[in-house]
């Protein structure tokens, strides 16, 4: 089967990539371009792990066609931080225990930054509802919760200081 | 500055170096005083200049935050090599047949195919266990479960593996499967292995603390219950993943998702018939372990053979269907205990027989079975003991260590029954625990030392936090409370390997910038692991976990530690690590006394400084001291070791068990029953655990929460269950539902309010006076769940998982009751005799007093002992 040839905009910037038609976006993103913080856990849909953001929208990259997301912005975990600077979410999740082993924190955050982008004050049920399609083995949840909750304030924070800072 | 008790060593070779083997020129690795090696018994206390704490029992980012945020943490499969190749496996379709012949002509003539290997190429088997090295690496004449691999395809990419193994030809002749414990007593013959006690029973074992019969004499009441625990698997969120490569010099190494690298370090080198010099074995950061990944696996061996063949990497990164068939997780058990009491619910004597599902191979279960049986008797005060135990095999995926290793599914009977036990007599369940726990600094009936106990401010703990006094057996019906307690050991007392090495080594090399580089062989399975060596340096140094570099995991690079498994990391690195940082702070604080002019003693660590205690502006900056020193010792390394103390058990099997110290729990847990669906919902769960102190708080209460949600999971949901095909297809043994969305885990959504209360009372043996924690918090969960589903609804669940269907069935019989029926009759062996302590035992078999002497006379240690028996996990 031949490759096809197409640009993926990733993180803002646009790659060209050759690959078999068949593979996802996980598999490009993976194999192609070398961005292995996205995971897998089961490659069909149920664990979670791969989820990255296209067009804002939390997705399942291992069930997404990488041929479909020609024209897309794909936001993957290497895209996250600013610079060197950790988004509030890494920050949260990083002093709160929101990542044991770390396997399903780049979906999880992925699919908190979806949600905090929305509402930076959503209660309990609507983060449990946010993530309630990603499995984590480790945490209990509880940490992860907690940390998106953190993260939040810290975001609040931020929009207030700049609010201050413009008048 | 050396704490330790052993008099003696250490100091002296601090007062004169050279005399004691160092090297004049200071030297990394310094040669000490035979014995040296420490085992525990340090000071608990901060290593601050007034006693206080530099950073352990702070809450602190862990060391390793920012990669696994950021997506930086590299997972074995993570791992790409110029040019990478890719492996797959040929796995059976059916349960227990022969392999007749194999014919991959077809697949190696297909484009991008570069190897196929079978059973031929690999000739030595493997396995965890001396005992029991009854795998291949593929199938040779034999599979022995759906899912034993039978080749390999080596090419280019996956696709092209994948195509290549449908064009593998292989014959089978089918034969009898066994699918379970009874079928497998009933059906001796065909044997699942040639090896093993007899028939398809692969371990049965006996042992006898005191007359446990005169002990059932006098108690007032006999009680007699069975219970079933099912098989459930770690189902870890990373899958397997190997490369293996050449390095420039032709030397191999393999990346793995391994949590015991030393292990794989010995099971390539025995498999390949490779010298282990020659081999090096990295542990990646697992992304979740669980124990479903401390057995040496076919797909390592595998791949190393492939990457020896064809001169380039090759890596095999497994599906989630093949990660449910390498299993290796918790054993379905079937129990029986017949527990003695007074009135007042004193016990007076229990007998224990366990039945165990092995699976198709050995893995760590003659250790399991053991462990099925270790841990009945370091709760409450059992002064009569009696334990049976048998391991079969059956046609399916092996079991194998999931956290808490063979003891959650006997905790769970015993648990149980003590809520029985408490209703029957009319004693609240907390106050009957109470009235009998183990005292602190004690011997069990099966000569298990037990130091510190923490078990009774737990229970009080959780007592206090959920309102049990006032609200147990009194909420309205379908609410209930239940209340269970466990322990589990802080690392296994024995090796694997019967040897008087130490169990975990730390090196410290100290750079002239003030930076440390720790290494250990330690393996990061998410628990935390780095973040215990980083601490316990820093606490000693007086420095930031930021000066410190890590490398573990690293068969090159660091000295052994034998594994994430038994809960034994924190204690034995811990410990090692204090021990090599103590000696890198006695050079230093040697040094600056002589620049300062002041007496050794005075001199204080903290804030990334060295100083003078009693006048704290006096001093160096650390990395101005590590200048000091350096000048005065040469190159500044230091090594620490750790070994447990000797277990006082000298019987047969009485190597499972023992532990340097063991960590307690205890939980109330509160659900919400259905009466007319049987529908359980749990609410709240409060837990208490004895943890001796918490190093980093916020990583100790990760760990307990973890170990709550895995326990939910097993009590509410999880199954490892399979279905036997009709004889007209295979009649195999398929797993029901290998998949992450069919076998039911908790999400979100399912779980409960957690309230952790850490229980600090810090004991000796640990560093800084720490317990584990990684599995402990799990044990109390199940039978938490059953008692509070009795004081809901009144009927009793006997069985893990407490799924809606047996809480309906229960609802629906007029027992009011669920569970196992009659435990069968089982031809166990002779007992060992042991004497109690308080009956003047000492630890030994008494049919073998005579021949002891001349047993103890052989020499240990060495190749010829690796067939004994094995000596805990």
């Amino acid at each position: 089967m031949k490759n096809v040839h197409l640009t993926l905009r990733v993180n803002g910037e646009d790659h060209e990539v050759s690959f078999p038609p068949h593979h996802t976006l996980l598999e490009v993103l993976r194999e192609r371009l070398m961005l292995t913080g996205t995971k897998h856990g089961c490659e069909l849909g149920e664990c979670g792990a791969c989820a990255v953001r296209l067009d804002g929208r939390p997705v399942l990259s291992c069930l997404t066609l990488a041929v479909d997301c020609e024209g897309q912005a794909v936001e993957t975990i290497e895209g996250v931080a600013e610079g060197a600077e950790l988004h509030p979410l890494q920050e949260a999740f990083a002093d709160l225990g929101g990542a044991q082993c770390g396997y399903c924190t780049p979906a999880m955050i992925l699919t908190a930054k979806a949600l905090v982008e929305e509402d930076d004050s959503p209660s309990r049920e609507k983060i449990v509802e946010a993530l309630g399609g990603n499995i984590c083995r480790c945490t209990g949840y509880l940490q992860v919760i907690e940390a998106v909750e953190h993260a939040c304030a810290l975001l609040r924070g931020r929009k207030e200081s700049a609010a201050g800072g413009a008048a | 500055m050396s704490t330790t008790k052993k008099p003696g060593s250490k100091s002296d070779f601090f007062k004169d170096p050279v005399k004691h083997g160092a090297s004049s020129d200071g030297g990394y690795a310094v040669n000490l005083a035979e014995g040296d090696i420490s085992t525990g018994g340090h000071d608990t206390g901060g290593r601050g200049p007034g006693g206080e704490f530099n950073s352990v029992g702070k809450a602190r980012r862990r060391v390793d935050a920012r990669a696994k945020v950021t997506g930086g943490t590299r997972f074995a499969d993570d791992l790409a090599l110029p040019r990478m190749v890719a492996g797959r496996l040929l796995r059976s379709h059916l349960p227990h047949a022969l392999v007749k012949s194999i014919d991959a002509s077809k697949a190696k003539a297909l484009p991008g195919v570069h190897l196929v290997l079978t059973g031929a190429d690999f000739p030595i088997t493997y396995g965890i266990l001396p005992v029991s090295m009854d795998e291949h690496p593929l199938a040779r004449d034999k599979v022995r479960h759906v899912g034993d691999p039978v080749a390999a395809v080596i090419a280019a990419d996956e696709d092209t593996c994948t195509k290549a193994l449908e064009l593998i030809e292989v014959e089978y002749e089918q034969l009898e499967t066994i699918a379970d414990p009874h079928e497998a007593l009933a059906t001796p013959e065909p044997r699942i292995h040639d090896y093993g006690d007899h028939g398809n029973v692969h371990k049965a074992v006996s042992l006898e603390f005191g007359d446990v019969e005169a002990g059932m004499a006098e108690a007032d009441r006999v009680f007699e219950h069975s219970f079933f625990f099912e098989g459930n698997t770690h189902l870890p969120l990373e899958q397997h993943a190997s490369v293996a490569a050449l390095d420039e010099n032709g030397l191999l190494t393999l990346w793995s998702s391994t949590q015991t690298p030393h292990y794989v370090h010995k099971a390539l080198a025995r498999s390949l018939d490779m010298d282990p010099a020659r081999i090096r074995v990295v542990a990646c950061p697992n992304g979740g372990g669980f124990g479903g990944k401390s057995d040496p696996f076919n797909h390592e061996i595998v791949a190393a053979k492939a990457a020896l063949i064809l001169g380039r990497p090759v890596k095999f990164s497994l599906n989630r269907e093949e990660v449910f068939y390498c299993h290796r997780g918790r054993h379905p058990v079937e129990m029986k205990f017949r527990t003695g009491v007074k009135k007042d619910g004193t016990i007076t004597s229990m007998d224990l027989q366990t039945l165990l599902d092995g699976g198709a191979f050995g893995s760590y279960g003659v250790a399991s079975t053991f462990y099925t049986g270790a841990l009945q008797t370091v709760t409450y005060e059992i002064p009569r003991y009696r334990f049976r135990g048998c391991r079969t095999f059956t046609n399916k995926p092996a079991c194998g260590p999931k956290r808490g290793h063979g003891t959650p599914q006997p905790r769970f009977g015993q648990e149980v029954q003590l809520d029985i036990i408490a209703h029957e007599l009319g004693i609240d369940p907390a106050e009957l625990r109470l009235q009998q726990l183990v005292k602190e600094d004690s011997l069990t009936a099966n000569f298990l030392k037990v130091r510190t106990i923490g078990l009774r401010r737990c229970i009080e703990a959780v007592v206090k936090e959920s309102g049990w006094k006032e609200r147990h057996g009194k909420l309205p019906r379908g609410r209930g409370l239940g209340l269970a307690c466990s322990s589990y050991l802080s690392g296994a007392g024995l090796p694997i390997y019967w040897n008087h090495l130490p169990h975990s080594g730390v090196a410290l090399k100290l750079d002239r910038s003030g930076h440390v580089l720790a290494t250990c062989g330690a393996t990061e399975i998410g628990q935390g692991s780095d973040d215990v060596l980083v601490n316990c340096v820093a606490e000693v140094l007086g420095i930031d976990a930021d000066d410190i570099r890590i490398r573990t995991g690293d068969t090159d690079l660091g000295p052994v530690d034998l594994g994430s498994y038994s809960s034994r990391v924190t204690l034995m690195m811990g410990n090692a690590a204090i021990q090599a940082a103590e000696r890198a702070r006695d050079l230093i604080a040697t040094a600056v006394a002589k620049k300062l002019e002041i007496p050794k003693a005075r001199v204080g660590f903290a804030g990334r400084r060295v100083f003078d205690c009693e006048d704290p502006e006096k001093g160096l900056t650390f990395a101005e001291a590590c200048i000091a020193a350096e000048g005065l010792w040469g190159t500044l390394g230091t090594v620490g070791s750790y070994k447990p103390p000797a277990s006082p058990a000298r019987f047969k099997g009485g190597g499972v068990g023992p532990s340097p110290t063991y960590s307690y729990t205890a939980c109330v847990l509160e659900a919400e029953v259905c009466e007319e669906t049987g529908w359980v919902t749990v609410h709240d769960v409060w837990i208490g655990h004895d943890i001796g102190r918490a190093l980093n708080p916020v990583l100790a209460r990760g760990q307990v929460e973890g170990g709550v949600y895995m326990g939910l999971g097993e009590a509410l949901m999880e199954e490892m269950v399979y279905r036997r095909l009709p004889k007209r297809f295979s009649q195999a043994l398929v797993h029901r539902h290998p998949s992450l969305l069919e076998y039911k885990s908790p999400t979100f959504h399912e779980m409960p309010r957690v309230h952790t209360t850490l229980i600090e009372d810090p004991d000796g043996a640990g560093p800084f006076g720490a317990k584990e924690v990684g599995q402990g918090p799990l044990l109390p969960i199940m039978p938490a769940l059953s008692n509070a589903v009795f004081d809901a609804v009144g009927v009793r669940v006997r069985q893990v998982p407490i799924s809606p269907q047996a809480i309906y069935k229960a609802l629906q019989s007029e027992s009011k009751d669920h569970g196992p029926g009659e435990f069968p009759e089982i031809d166990w062996p002779e007992p060992v005799i042991v004497k109690p302590p308080w009956e003047g035992g000492d630890g030994r078999d008494e049919r073998k007093k005579d021949s002891y002497v001349a047993r103890m006379a052989r020499p240990e240690g060495g190749r010829g002992s690796e067939t004994a028996e094995p000596k805990g996990d």
